[in-house]
């Protein structure tokens, strides 16, 4: 890797950078006319809400996606990627949030994979292999053991691995996307070190977080985006992190979460001492109608395992839950619904749809026993339910029989919502009802979960998205670890005090320092 | 109910866009419509009626099995072992009668093995979690082998002209030619059409069949269904048994040995998704038929058997490839329009 000085003001020529490049996936338009520019030595920030265009960024300087306009270009050349291994042989290297390591292989074998050094005959040469894993991880000053196979490695040793495989590769760019999600603090902090030392030697970062206290602990310049469009790059020298939320957001955040005063009534879920073994341990709620409960915490705390477990889908070891006073029989998913549970999973192209399956067929799949008589379906029956709720929720759709994988992440997590609405639910468990949809219909999702809850139905929502957690519930539930670590009044919920209980840390202030 | 007018979208024809490929399953009904005309014109004797009898009950045991294995398909699933549990059918008929039990008791209790047969079947599909091919290919050896330990290598071949004349192809319903085991076939087919088309537990098996996570999260009992699915296969297996035992006259372990290649042959070819998740029961019938029909014709031009056989097979290569060429030509045809 050449080492070249890095002028200090960023008045280098950059490394890679962005011309005005528009992306659109059919009708959303991702990105619009967006300029960005990384340089040797540089750590720049990449802020703005979900949804903003950040991971349609991400994927065109990967390779990942091409442009529909605009330019790319390394060391002031234009360039197009036809694909990851393009961007990666140019020197472009991304570290995900979740790193996908080969689970049965070693760290050696992990970081090689795909172009291991030979011996005569085609052999692999592990020797050749596992020192210079070894070297790898000794430039980056991390103990891991080459020959130790990946699973079991904590997500922060996984992503290390994966720092070191781009090292490997010589990479000039390093990006990173929302790598710290799922990291303790001190884990994060041994992270940065070693993105300081690689800043040091000339890499150029473009760094992901939600974590504004650790854009201003890693970075230099930040761009940031809203609704696809550049609002702004400049030195974070100056900026507060009120400023910046502000560019994200671009308008008060009580105008963007439409929270509506609520009167909590009756529990309508009790969970009591709910355990599964090595997944969450002892946890205990009540979700009382009329109110939205947040469950906040951070990938892999055992939230969505919960909201699995309350809805049947796996069978806890230990524990009670009541929906309306009357206690559930656990792993059942038919008996939760019957019993007035609806649960609009996490991984809705997996678990939340048939993709192949039509817009009626899918809203109808939840009411087969009540869609026509002596277990009939009536054709008409079928089709009233799907439009009437489409027609309420204002989904977007060409023909009722059209499968629903034709339609916008926005469209199907409507028609999800639907199904489940159709139940007419007491309860309502939303796990990351807004991840992946476009700011426009999370604003309706928002106010449809608003409207509800006031109507009566209680409302149980899983989100990572902080700004979301904090503008929508009543109280805000967080997980650690497998463990519930704090129950926050609404009143009382903010970033700090949220983040602090979702990792574990005792609650400080001067977080952000 | 009113259906509400749908503000805001195109109203909802329910009709399939232009553009769209012929659907296999009608194609397939084509064909044989095709197949049966040219038989009555090119070959002497093919229509008549004593002819097509013959015909169709040949094909009895196949269209039987089938009606269950489309169902099991739909959602996903197979089970290779309903030639097995044909042939273990036929041997306990043989050993029972034999062993001077009444046919109107033993037929009970051979129904009653099939069942739990493909209970069996589906226990180790749903509560170990193995997948439908492996544990169906391993009771196809554990059914055949328990056959012949039933019946060794003997064969029971004096069953009464008063039981198997129900079973032969001169023995019709009343003012018409179709024969006993066809006109249930009839029966069955159209019970079977109204449970995968018109009913919840059909609506859930094609969910199954597609997704199965999402089936489960949406509260329908997937195990459940599945169980269902592998016993009703393992009855009507056991039940095909009885029929070819009649119409042969004759109980044999290895009765009906490979024929459950014929059946998944024939509901493939009728267009269900191997894959699961797509296809009718319309379908699958005219792929039995269409199989039928083809094997009799080439029978009555005194074509070999081999024939026959790569026949059949050229069929179901071509019914596999066409769907997916006609996916490949759309995705193809649409990206040239909308680059145009």
């Amino acid at each position: 890797m050449s080492t070249t000085a890095p002028a200090a003001d960023g008045r280098a020529a950059p490394v890679l950078a962005l011309e005005g490049v528009s992306k659109s996936f059919g009708t959303v338009r991702a990105l619009r006319e967006v300029s960005l520019s990384l340089h040797a030595g540089q750590a720049h920030a990449l802020a703005g809400e979900n949804g903003a265009g950040k991971s349609t960024l991400i994927k065109i300087l990967a390779g990942v996606h091409a442009p529909d306009a605009g330019t790319l270009t390394l060391d002031g050349t234009p360039v197009t990627f036809s694909g990851p291994a393009d961007a990666r042989d140019a020197g472009i290297a991304v570290i995900y949030q979740e790193p996908t390591l080969f689970a049965d292989l070693s760290i050696a074998e992990n970081i090689f994979m795909g172009r291991q050094p030979r011996r005569s005959l085609g052999r692999i040469d592990h020797t050749a292999v596992r020192s210079a894993t070894a070297a790898l991880m000794e430039r980056l000053g991390v103990d891991l053991d080459p020959g130790r196979v990946a699973r079991g490695l904590s997500i922060a040793d996984q992503q290390l691995v994966e720092i070191a495989k781009a090292l490997s590769f010589d990479a000039r760019v390093l990006i990173m996307d929302e790598p710290t999600a799922a990291l303790t603090g001190s884990e994060t902090e041994r992270l940065f070190s070693v993105v300081d030392a690689l800043r040091a030697e000339g890499t150029a970062v473009l760094f992901i977080s939600h974590r504004l206290g650790e854009i201003f602990r890693l970075c230099g310049h930040v761009t940031t985006l809203r609704d696809g469009q550049l609002v702004a790059t400049e030195p974070l020298d100056g900026l507060t992190e009120d400023d910046l939320v502000r560019r994200m957001v671009g308008r008060d955040l009580d105008e963007l979460y439409p929270k509506q005063p609520t009167r909590p009534g009756e529990p309508a879920l009790t969970v009591r001492r709910l355990t599964r073994e090595g997944v969450f341990h002892d946890v205990s709620f009540e979700v009382r109608s009329g109110e939205i409960v947040a469950l906040a915490g951070l990938v892999g705390a055992g939230r969505s395992e919960v909201a699995q477990a309350v809805f049947g889908i796996d069978r806890p070891d230990a524990g009670e839950i009541r929906v309306g006073g009357a206690p559930l029989r656990p792993g059942s998913p038919t008996a939760a619904v019957r019993a007035g549970l609806a649960l609009v999973p996490e991984d809705r192209r997996q678990c939340g749809l048939v993709m192949a399956a039509s817009i009626e067929r899918n809203i109808g799949l939840t009411g087969l026993g009540k869609l026509g008589r002596a277990g009939l379906v009536r054709r008409a029956g079928e089709r009233a339910r799907a439009s009437d709720w489409a027609l309420k929720l204002r989904l977007k759709y060409d023909r009722l029989t059209d499968p629903v994988g034709l339609l916008s992440g926005g469209n199907q997590q409507k028609v999800v919502l639907a199904k489940w609405l159709a139940t007419e639910p007491t309860v309502l468990v939303v796990d990351e009802p807004t991840r992946g949809i476009d700011v426009g219909t999370k604003a309706e999702v928002h106010r449809l979960l608003s409207t509800l809850a006031a109507d009566g139905l209680a409302v149980l929502m899983i989100s990572s998205d902080l700004p979301e957690v904090l503008g929508m519930a009543d109280r805000v539930l967080v997980m650690h670890e497998g463990r519930l670590t704090a129950e926050i009044p609404r009143d009382e919920a903010d970033e700090e005090r949220v983040l602090a209980a979702a990792t574990g840390r005792p609650h400080t202030a001067g977080e952000a320092a | 109910m009113n259906a509400p007018a749908t503000a805001g979208a195109r109203p909802d024809t329910g009709r399939p866009g232009p553009g769209r490929f012929l659907r296999w399953d009608t194609a397939v009904g084509a064909l044989l419509v095709a197949a049966f005309l040219v038989g009555t014109g090119t070959t002497d004797g093919f229509s008549d009626t004593a002819n097509l009898a013959a015909a169709l009950n040949d094909t009895a045991e196949v269209a039987l099995i089938a009606l269950p294995m489309t169902l099991l398909v739909v959602a996903g699933q197979v089970d290779l072992s309903v030639a097995s549990m044909l042939g273990l059918s036929s041997a306990l008929a043989g050993r029972l009668w034999d062993a001077g039990w009444t046919f109107e008791t033993l037929v009970p209790l051979c129904l009653l093995i099939g069942a739990l047969g493909g209970l069996l079947n589906g226990w180790l599909v749903t509560r170990v979690g193995l997948p439908s091919l492996a544990v169906t290919i391993g009771t196809l050896t554990l059914y055949r082998g328990l056959a012949s330990v039933v019946l060794g290598n003997k064969a029971v071949a004096d069953f009464p002209e008063s039981y198997a004349r129900w079973a032969s192809n001169t023995e019709t319903v009343p003012g018409t030619f179709v024969p006993w085991p066809i006109a249930l076939f009839c029966l069955l087919a159209v019970a079977a059409a109204i449970a995968l088309h018109c009913t919840g537990f059909g609506r859930a098996l094609f969910a199954v069949g597609a997704q199965e996570d999402a089936a489960r999260f949406a509260g329908i009992r997937v195990k459940r269904l599945k169980l269902v699915l592998f016993t009703l296969s393992g009855l009507v297996a056991s039940f095909a048994g009885i029929v070819y035992t009649l119409r042969y006259g004759s109980a044999r372990a290895d009765n009906g040995l490979g024929l459950e290649l014929a059946v998944v042959a024939a509901v493939l070819l009728g267009g269900v998704d191997f894959d699961g998740g797509k296809g009718t029961l319309g379908g699958a019938v005219a792929g039995v038929l269409l199989i039928g029909v083809l094997d009799n014709l080439l029978t009555l031009n005194d074509i070999s058997h081999e024939i026959q056989v790569i026949v059949t097979g050229v069929l179901l290569v071509v019914s596999v490839l066409t769907p997916r060429l006609a996916a490949v030509l759309t995705a193809r045809r649409r990206r040239r329009a909308a680059a145009g």
